[in-house]
């Protein structure tokens, strides 16, 4: 009798955990559509020509985003340039260099540690650092040296992961061949561990695309008349237009604002969903 | 080393060069792979050198015990407590919002789902966490400032309650992956061997795989602590910024990052104020130091205690 009901009794406690935590799933899921839906809807009425080809007028309330577009892909270039090379470098170092001991540890706990700094002390170390001990004033070389102390953390972190799939087979083959280790890096690991690393960049270079806090005192500015022409220009940037509009325009156009937002969000989801499908396919080309 | 002697001179030459061009490309490479540590310890030495001049004029503990935040009268008033306790009341209610929703979403995917949800699942937590912060901020303040608003029926809706969930949701993705990782990390032995002695699912769940994950679990919990504290963009659009000591979370408050963001544009450069505020963000990220440090030796020792 006692037994029967016990029995009866864990069956109820599993349908109902399987209920309650399908349910709490299922309100993340309906979290993330509304979000997606709610920015399509809002934002997809802005979206025409005069939109992408226009600068915004009347302190944003009228007009288009064009220069806001433009600030934001000078910055992520100029950031990309910064930080590929340094992050494939610092891979490079993790993966293939670096001795088993408490150093390297500690650059590990470093990086990892880089990535859990919150975004605005970023951007007080870039006002210090770049805008005014290097002398760059708020331009886009700041805030992209910035953001590459940002994104730094993912781009080693890609690289070494996707170094770490190459065989070893690959290597010893070509140091067999006389190829020095460098020669072996260059030619043989990192082209085979391409996809993995530009992937892993890509997706970095997307979030950093829509950060604010970092770039709010090395270089974003409200309202420029013309198109940034060099590095040391400042620059309009997506996600701090909707910052700014929202706080400080009184009678914000909202159907520009949400425009501004649905195409921060579309580029950056685009951008990522295409570099992980990217990857995907190549990784199905590739068996080691 | 890899080239044989031989009689050509010119040979010679060009490996002497290329050794060379390799020393200094191996110097490079070693100098990126300390990057890591360079950078962290010059943002710890710029923001404690820059916040020097606001221990001396102010008083490190005047600062950390005072409650009034007037840094613009004269002379001002750097009492930095309500805007700890601003953050704090905004943390809480984020880790009232990510924690068990996260945590039990994490079971679902992990213990209870096929292949096919799992796949939907991770995309579309993907997604929510690409989503840039200043998005959500958008949203709460079109969505949620009304909705608090009318929901308990005060004179404003942006309060610590309207950015803490927005702050939670914001969270979510990272306590989810965490989490999932950490119940996926134990090994399936354990699982079998409780099924084996008769228990449910469930009773597996949670006499067995919950608590052998429950150190990944509680530094899944520590990161989005990290995260919701440092968060800026979305506490700035939603809580109102008032800088006094809040008495409940249904007021406005201004948080330790919405204060630098706000504060920091106005102020003269080297000045007090200016010191002042980089000696928040010094106390913002010696926090976020801690937790970050606390949820790695923790992942670090659940990935030796399953490692075989």
């Amino acid at each position: 009798m006692s037994r029967s009901s016990r029995t009866k009794q864990a069956r109820t406690a599993e349908a109902t955990a399987k209920v309650v935590t399908g349910a709490i799933a299922l309100s993340v899921v309906a979290v993330a559509v509304f979000v997606f839906v709610y920015i399509v809807y809002n934002g997809i009425g802005a979206l025409d020509w005069t939109f992408f080809s226009e600068v915004p007028r009347d302190r944003g309330r009228e007009g288009g985003i064009l220069p806001i577009i433009v600030g934001t892909l000078y910055l992520i270039g100029a950031t990309a340039g910064l930080t590929l090379p340094i992050g494939v470098l610092a891979g490079v170092y993790l993966a293939e260099y670096a001795p088993r001991n408490f150093t390297t540890r500690a650059i590990r706990l470093a990086i990892t540690n880089m990535a859990g700094v919150p975004s605005i002390v970023y951007g007080l170390f870039g006002l210090a650092a770049f805008v005014l001990l290097a002398g760059f004033g708020r331009s886009i070389i700041a805030a992209a040296l910035t953001l590459t102390c940002m994104t730094l953390p993912v781009v080693i972190t890609a690289t070494e992961e996707a170094l770490r799939q190459i065989p070893q087979d690959l290597r010893q083959a070509s140091l067999a061949l006389g190829a020095t280790r460098l020669r072996t890096i260059y030619k043989v690991v990192l082209p085979a561990a391409a996809p993995g690393i530009i992937t892993g960049a890509i997706l970095g270079l997307a979030r950093a695309a829509g950060e604010t806090a970092p770039i709010l005192f090395t270089g974003a500015v409200f309202q420029m008349r013309r198109l940034p022409d060099g590095p040391s220009s400042q620059f309009m940037a997506l996600p701090y237009h909707i910052y700014a509009q929202v706080t400080s325009v009184p009678d914000w156009n909202r159907e520009l604002v949400w425009g501004t937002a649905l195409v921060l969000v579309a580029g950056v989801s685009i951008v990522s969903v295409m570099a992980a499908w990217w990857r995907s396919v190549q990784r199905r080309k590739v068996k080691w | 080393m890899t080239t044989p002697p031989t009689h050509s001179g010119r040979r010679l030459g060009r490996t002497t060069t290329r050794r060379a061009a390799e020393a200094v490309v191996r110097a490079i490479i070693y100098l990126c792979g300390w990057m890591a540590i360079i950078i962290l310890a010059a943002i710890a030495v710029f923001l404690m050198w820059n916040s020097f001049r606001a221990v001396n004029e102010a008083g490190l503990f005047t600062m950390l015990s005072g409650t009034a935040w007037y840094p613009t009268s004269s002379p001002g008033k750097f009492g930095m407590l309500p805007l700890i306790v601003g953050s704090l009341f905004v943390t809480g209610v984020a880790l009232a919002v990510c924690v068990p929703v996260g945590v039990a979403a994490a079971v679902f995917i992990s213990e209870f789902s096929g292949r096919l949800v799992k796949e939907v699942m991770k995309s579309i937590i993907e997604f929510m966490a690409a989503v840039p912060s200043v998005v959500y901020g958008l949203i709460g303040v079109a969505v949620l400032i009304p909705f608090v608003k009318d929901a308990f029926s005060l004179t404003s809706g942006m309060t610590a309650v309207t950015g803490g969930i927005v702050l939670g949701i914001m969270s979510i993705p990272t306590v989810i992956s965490i989490s999932e990782d950490a119940l996926h990390a134990v090994p399936e032995e354990l699982r079998q061997g409780s099924a084996a002695l008769g228990n449910t699912r469930w009773q597996t769940t949670f006499k067995v795989t919950l608590p052998a994950a429950s150190s990944g679990i509680f530094a899944a919990v520590m990161l989005g602590l990290g995260r919701a504290i440092g968060e800026t963009m979305a506490v700035l659009m939603l809580t109102g910024n008032a800088a006094v000591m809040p008495a409940s979370v249904f007021e406005s408050v201004r948080t330790m990052t919405g204060t630098i963001a706000a504060e920091m544009g106005e102020v003269v450069q080297g000045g007090l104020h200016y010191s002042v505020l980089f000696a928040v963000g010094l106390v913002l990220f010696t926090i976020t130091f801690g937790i970050n440090l606390v949820a790695d030796l923790v992942l670090e020792r659940q990935r030796k205690r399953w490692r075989r």
